[in-house]
C-alpha cells in the first residue's frame, strides 16, 4: 500500500525576476513502512519535495497524496490537521521549543491532539526512555547536547504514531557516532512501530542505512534503488 | 498549554518584558491615581457647592431665581415646613433663610455682600457655617445685632471682632433699609470668595431689617446621601403646599458645576484612551519584536500541526500575561498612592487663587470610584488584547517553509 504518492510534481521559486526550478515533474510512490532516503546534492530539490509531501509547501502542479489525502486543494487549516495527525517532522537544526523541557516538547503534539494528561505523560516518558533519554525529562533544549536534542525531536515526531516521519538532513549537525546511533534508533522505530521514514540527505551514512534510495538531481528523479542497508 | 508557553515566552527577554511592563504600570497608575485625584477634586467641588448654602435641594418662590429680590420671598413658609417634616427622609435637615444682596460698610470700606438671615441651630446642620467659626462665636437665637463675617471680608474691611458693620439693602416697601451689626464671629471657608461674599445674621434680625413678617427667601435641604435627591425631589414636588414653588436639586442650582461634571465624565474616557494609545504602541512594538525574533519557532508550530487560530491564542497568551501583570502592579501602586494621600491630600494653597474660580478646594483628597477603576482596567485589558491581535495575526500568517528557513 502506498502511503505517499507524488504525480508529476513541479515547483518553481521566484526571487524578483529570477526563477529557480526546484522540481521539474517528480513522480514517486512510497510504501507504508518504508525507510527511504531522498538523496542528492544541495539545491537538487530533495528538501522541496519533502516539504511538499509534508504539506509545508504547495506544488505548482501535479498531485500529492499522503495516506489517501489529496493535498492539492487543501486549506491551511486542513493541512495543519493532516500534519498534526499523520506526519512527524525531524529537522536538521532540531527545532525544539526552547522554553519547554524535553518531556514537554514531546508532550506538545499530543497536547495539540487533545490526548488526556496521564496518557500523554506516560507516552512521553516511555518514548524518551526508548530514545535513551531516561532521567533527562526536565532538561530544557539548551541543557542537552545536539545528539540528545535530535533524539527529543525524533521522540516528538513519533510519539503520536504518525503515518510518516519526514526527516530533513537529520544527521547534518551531528558527529558521525551520534548520527549513526540516531539512525539506528530510527531504524528500530521503523521496524518496531512500522512508521514510514523519509529522509532528505546527502550524508552517505544515511544513504547506507536507507532501504530505498531515491536520487534527485536538478529537480528530477535521477535514480531509484531498493536496497539492503 | 498556551498559558504555560505564554508565561515562559515573556521571560525569554526579561529586559524587554520589564520595559513594556513599566509602560503598562505607569499607564494604569496614571489612569487610576490621577483619575482618583480628579474625582477627589470634583467630589470636593460638589461638597463645597452643596455646603456653601446650596444643599441638595432648594425651595424658592417661583420668581425668586430670576429675580432674587425681597419681594419674591415665600410669604408664609409654615405649610411648606410642615410638608418637609412629613416628607423628608430620616436624617435629612432643612433650614429656612433670607438671602438678599446688600452693601456692607464700615468707616474704611464699602462693598457688596450677600446678607443671609438664618436660624442658627437649623442652619448649622445644613451648611458649612456651623463648623466654620474660627474667631469669636457663632450666632445665637437672641442676637438681634450680631453678625458673622468671613475672614477675607474682615481683612478687606480691616475690621475684626466687636467692630461695627453697617448693612444696607432694599426692604419690602422698596425703601433703603440699613442696620448696624456688631461682628461676633469670623468664619473660614474652603474658598476665599465665599468668605468675601456671605455675611450671616439671625432670621429675626433680617426680617426686622427687611420688614418681612414671616417671609423667607429659600429653604435649603441637606439629605443623608446624594442618591436620595431624585426621590425626595419627586416627593416634594407632589406636595400641595409646594405647588407654587420652585423645587430644584443642586445639579440645577449649580449649572456650572453640572457642566463641569459632564465634561469631566467625557474627558476621563478620552484621557484613558489617549494614555492607552501611547501604551498600545509599546505593546504592539514589543509583541512584534518578540514575534519577529521567533519566526522559525512559529514555522515549527505550524509544521507540528498548529492551526493559525492556535498560534493567535499562543501570542495572545503572552499579551494576556503582560497586561495582567501590568494591571495588577499598576493597581497596587495606584491604591498605595491613594492610601498615602488619604489623610493629608495634596495642598494646592499656592494655586488656590486660580482654582477657586472653579470651586476647587485648597487641599485635594483622592477619591476612588469603583466604576473608574473598572473602566481603566477594562480599557487597558480589552484594548490591549485587541491591539495584540495585530502581531498575533502576523504570526499566524507566516508560511511554514519560509518561517523555518528564516535565519
Amino acid at each position: 500500500m502506498n502511503i505517499v504518492e507524488c504525480v508529476n510534481v513541479t515547483k518553481t521559486y521566484r526571487q524578483g525576476k529570477m526563477e529557480v526550478r526546484a522540481l521539474g515533474g517528480v513522480s514517486l510512490r512510497i510504501k507504508k513502512g518504508g525507510f527511504v532516503a531522498l538523496a542528492g546534492p544541495s539545491g537538487s530539490g530533495k528538501t522541496t519535495l519533502l516539504n511538499i509531501i509534508g504539506g509545508l509547501d504547495a506544488a505548482d502542479s501535479g498531485s500529492v497524496i499522503v495516506e489517501g489525502n489529496v493535498l492539492d486543494n487543501m486549506s491551511q487549516t486542513e493541512l495543519a490537521q493532516l500534519r498534526l495527525r499523520k506526519i512527524g517532522f525531524v529537522f536538521q537544526s532540531y527545532n525544539l521549543i526552547p522554553v519547554l523541557s524535553a518531556l514537554e516538547n514531546v508532550e506538545f503534539v499530543m497536547l495539540l491532539q487533545g490526548v488526556p494528561t496521564k496518557e500523554r505523560l506516560d507516552r512521553a516518558r516511555t518514548i524518551l526512555d526508548d530514545v535513551g533519554l531516561e532521567g533527562l525529562y526536565d532538561r530544557r533544549p539548551a541543557e542537552l547536547s545536539g545528539g540528545q536534542q535530535q533524539r527529543v525531536a525524533v521522540a516528538r515526531a513519533i510519539v503520536s504514531d504518525p503515518a510518516i516521519v519526514l526527516a530533513d538532513e537529520p544527521t547534518a549537525n551531528l558527529d558521525s557516532k551520534t548520527g549513526r546511533e540516531l539512525l539506528e534508533m530510527m531504524g528500530e522505530m521503523n521496524e518496531q512501530k512500522s512508521v514510514t521514514f523519509i529522509f532528505s540527505t546527502h550524508d552517505k551514512m544515511v544513504m547506507d542505512h536507507a532501504r530505498r534510495l531515491v536520487l534527485i538531481r536538478d529537480g528530477l528523479l535521477a535514480d531509484d534503488q531498493d536496497r539492503d542497508p | 498549554m498556551y498559558l504555560r508557553l505564554g508565561w515562559r515566552n515573556i521571560w525569554r527577554n526579561p529586559r524587554r518584558t520589564t520595559v513594556i511592563l513599566i509602560a503598562i504600570i505607569i499607564g494604569v497608575w496614571s489612569m487610576i491615581f490621577l483619575g482618583a485625584l480628579m474625582r477627589g477634586m470634583t467630589d470636593q467641588m460638589i461638597r463645597n457647592g452643596i455646603a456653601t448654602l446650596t444643599g441638595h435641594i432648594q425651595i424658592h418662590q417661583r420668581d425668586y431665581r430670576n429675580d432674587p429680590a425681597v419681594e419674591n420671598s415665600i410669604e408664609d413658609p409654615a405649610p411648606i415646613e410642615a410638608a418637609l417634616d412629613e416628607r423628608l427622609p430620616t436624617g435629612a435637615h432643612w433650614s429656612a433663610r433670607i438671602r438678599v444682596t446688600a452693601t456692607a460698610a464700615n468707616a474704611r470700606y464699602a462693598g457688596g455682600v450677600t446678607l443671609v438671615g438664618v436660624d442658627p441651630q437649623m442652619e448649622a446642620r445644613v451648611s458649612f457655617i456651623g463648623k466654620a467659626i474660627k474667631e469669636g462665636r457663632y450666632l445665637r437665637e437672641d442676637d438681634p445685632f450680631g453678625i458673622v463675617v468671613g475672614r477675607a471680608l474682615a481683612e478687606k474691611f480691616e475690621t475684626g471682632l466687636g467692630k461695627k458693620l453697617v448693612l444696607m439693602t432694599q426692604d419690602t416697601e422698596k425703601n433703603i433699609a440699613s442696620r448696624a451689626f456688631r461682628i461676633v464671629g469670623i468664619y473660614r471657608a474652603e474658598m476665599e470668595a465665599t468668605e468675601k461674599q456671605f455675611v450671616f445674621v439671625t432670621l429675626p434680625a433680617a426680617r426686622e431689617m427687611l420688614k418681612l413678617e414671616k417671609g423667607i427667601s429659600e429653604i435649603s435641604i441637606l439629605l443623608p446621601g446624594h442618591e436620595m435627591v431624585a426621590a425626595t425631589l419627586a416627593s416634594l414636588r407632589d406636595a400641595p403646599p409646594l405647588s407654587g414653588c420652585d423645587v430644584e436639586s443642586w445639579r440645577n442650582l449649580l449649572p456650572l458645576m453640572r457642566a463641569y461634571l459632564e465634561i469631566y465624565d467625557s474627558f476621563i474616557f478620552l484621557w484613558y484612551l489617549v494614555v492607552f494609545i501611547a501604551m498600545a504602541f509599546g505593546i504592539v512594538n514589543t509583541t512584534l519584536m518578540a514575534i519577529f525574533e521567533r519566526i522559525r519557532e512559529f514555522g515549527l508550530f505550524k509544521s507540528l500541526g498548529m492551526k493559525p487560530w492556535w498560534i493567535i491564542k499562543e501570542v495572545m497568551a503572552e499579551s494576556f500575561f503582560l497586561l495582567l501583570l501590568g494591571i495588577l502592579i499598576g493597581n497596587i501602586l495606584s491604591f498605595l498612592s491613594v492610601f498615602l494621600l488619604m489623610n493629608h491630600g495634596i495642598d494646592l494653597t499656592r494655586f488656590a487663587a486660580g482654582s477657586e474660580f472653579f470651586g476647587i478646594s485648597r487641599v485635594i483628597y483622592p477619591s476612588v470610584y469603583g466604576r473608574d477603576v473598572l473602566l481603566a482596567n477594562l480599557v487597558v485589558f480589552i484594548l490591549g488584547l485587541v491591539v495584540s491581535l495585530y502581531p498575533a495575526l502576523k504570526a499566524a500568517r507566516f508560511k511554514p517553509v519560509e518561517a523555518l528557513a528564516h535565519v
